[in-house]
């Protein structure tokens, strides 16, 4: 018990500290015409963004449809990062035609690049999923493959020894040894796909409202109690993504991984 | 005979894995017997290098005309300097390593393989592991299960089948990579150095093992290993290598009989021919 207080106590004293900050910022520097549009008071963020019924129903409205923006396009990202994985840990030519745009991909400025895919598939929920694959493919590209090329020489040749197939190789050595490195790329993807579904959400308002649309709206009238907790929800959401990751890692490797 | 007899009667009693070699071994005796030979024959020669070279595409030439034969129930090992081939030799008796001249030949592709590290699969336990060869090749689930409990329960971890390979210690995960290949029932056994990480207590108790399960199941065996006490107590012949590129210099008979206890370490005739072996191994580093 003492063990975990001791491991819960520094990121509570960070968030105390913060906190403590954040109303010496808005009591002492800012007056309260400033104060209201800029930086609120924690208890006021609070209690307009998640104690205020019709603030908060919309707030998680709008929480439920990034997460499901964002777990649909992370879905796609795992479905395309595997089968690229895969192909590019078979073949070298396939590595070497993709991987150059895999890279690619990722050094894109995504912000460059979103208003360029609502012009070519219009502006609602579809263009957002996109946003979310082409943030969070990546990760799980490299991970993945990282990882099916990392089985060790000695494994590999006790299937050499038994004239494995190539199929059986992949699917009993170096899928099973790959899974730690697979799953840290989901982790690192998760995150970003909800960043991704918040950064679709400011450029495309078509379709469900999420919280990049709310962003929008809270920052164009000046509500910064609820733009604050939208921003605490997004973080929020992307917390959540990043544990989830983490234990479904746990829980496949965690008996087994040398590392864990 | 009766040696021969006694030595089936433990190979039932220990394992029941192995019957088909064991028969194969009785075969070998009577004709020996019966014919008056007492020199080895072609009929049981399990492995033979033939002016074996190996020089790798980047220019190193690992070995040089190596030339030995393995019999059935001989084991056989090779000692020689870091870097001088020896695991060489084992990866092109295994077919994981193309020879550039020369020829080997190997009676049967059963073989058994211990390398240097366990090679266990971390994600499997101690059970998948054993099962893994038998898996490969397509074994039934349930005579595959069997197999594996009877080869677990040989080398002692009988217990451990549900444990991960991390909460095993090193000497458990190389009994675990024995009893994997012991599943296969070899006829030709092959150890790259599998016992040079181990702590010495550990590594006295493996070699007993081996040389019990040696006997047990009359595989032959090609052990490397740098340690010349470790290669005069567990084998029948012994041979030296030179430094690279690597050739076979000398080859000593190792007149001890089986089984060999601790004990045998502090016999004047132990220590005489592991003198001997190590000079002829200084001369030829």
């Amino acid at each position: 018990m003492s063990k975990r207080l001791g491991m819960l106590f520094p990121p509570v004293a960070v968030f105390v500290a913060f906190v403590g900050l954040w109303y010496l910022y808005s009591g002492v520097v800012l007056d309260e015409a400033r104060r209201k549009i800029t930086l609120p008071y924690f208890h006021d963020v609070v209690d307009q963004s998640f104690l205020d019924g019709e603030n908060r129903g919309e707030l998680l409205g709008a929480t439920w449809t990034s997460a499901w923006i964002a777990a649909v396009g992370l879905a796609i990202s795992i479905v395309l990062g595997l089968l690229f994985a895969v192909l590019m840990s078979q073949a070298k030519w396939v590595e070497r035609s993709f991987y150059p745009y895999a890279v690619l991909l990722q050094t894109l400025p995504i912000l460059a690049l979103v208003p360029f895919i609502g012009l070519q598939i219009g502006f609602g929920i579809k263009a957002r999923i996109v946003v979310v694959v082409i943030i969070s493919l990546f990760p799980i590209i490299t991970n993945t493959l990282f990882g099916l090329k990392a089985a060790e020489q000695g494994h590999h040749d006790l299937f050499t020894l038994h004239d494995s197939t190539r199929m059986t190789r992949l699917f009993k050595l170096q899928f099973p040894s790959a899974l730690p490195a697979m799953f840290t790329g989901f982790q690192i993807s998760a995150g970003l796909a909800v960043i991704g579904s918040i950064v679709g959400g400011l450029f495309f308002g078509r379709g469900a409202v999420d919280l990049g649309n709310r962003i929008q709206l809270y920052v164009a009238r000046l509500r910064a109690a609820e733009l604050i907790g939208a921003i605490m929800l997004s973080a929020a959401l992307g917390v959540m993504a990043f544990w989830l990751f983490g234990y479904l890692r746990n829980y496949f490797t965690a008996s087994w991984n040398e590392a864990e | 005979m009766i040696d021969v007899a006694r030595g089936a009667g433990a190979v039932s009693a220990l394992l029941h894995v192995n019957v088909q070699v064991a028969a194969q071994a009785l075969v070998w005796h009577d004709l020996s017997v019966s014919e008056g030979q007492l020199t080895r024959t072609d009929l049981d020669r399990l492995l033979s290098f033939d002016s074996v070279s190996m020089v790798f595409p980047d220019g190193t030439h690992a070995l040089d005309d190596v030339s030995f034969d393995v019999h059935a129930g001989e084991f056989v090992t090779i000692v020689g300097p870091s870097g001088c081939g020896k695991s060489t030799v084992l990866r092109i008796a295994s077919g994981l390593l193309a020879n550039s001249g020369g020829s080997y030949e190997l009676a049967d592709d059963n073989l058994g393989y211990v390398f240097q590290d366990a090679t266990l699969l971390p994600w499997r336990t101690v059970l998948k592991n054993v099962e893994l060869f038998d898996e490969l090749r397509g074994g039934d689930k349930a005579a595959r299960r069997s197999n594996a409990m009877k080869t677990i329960e040989t080398v002692g971890l009988g217990g451990f089948e549900k444990h991960h390979p991390r909460r095993l210690s090193g000497g458990m995960r190389m009994r675990v990579s024995l009893a994997r290949s012991l599943t296969m029932s070899p006829q030709v056994f092959l150890f790259d150095e599998p016992f040079g990480a181990l702590d010495e207590i550990t590594r006295q108790n493996l070699n007993e093992e081996v040389g019990r399960l040696f006997k047990a199941l009359n595989f032959a065996g090609l052990f490397i290993t740098h340690s010349i006490p470790e290669a005069v107590f567990m084998s029948t012949k012994v041979l030296v290598m030179s430094s690279r590129p690597g050739r076979i210099i000398d080859s000593f008979d190792v007149p001890f009989e089986y089984p060999r206890t601790s004990d045998l370490r502090y016999d004047p005739e132990f220590a005489r021919l592991s003198g001997e072996i190590s000079m002829s191994l200084a001369e030829g580093h």
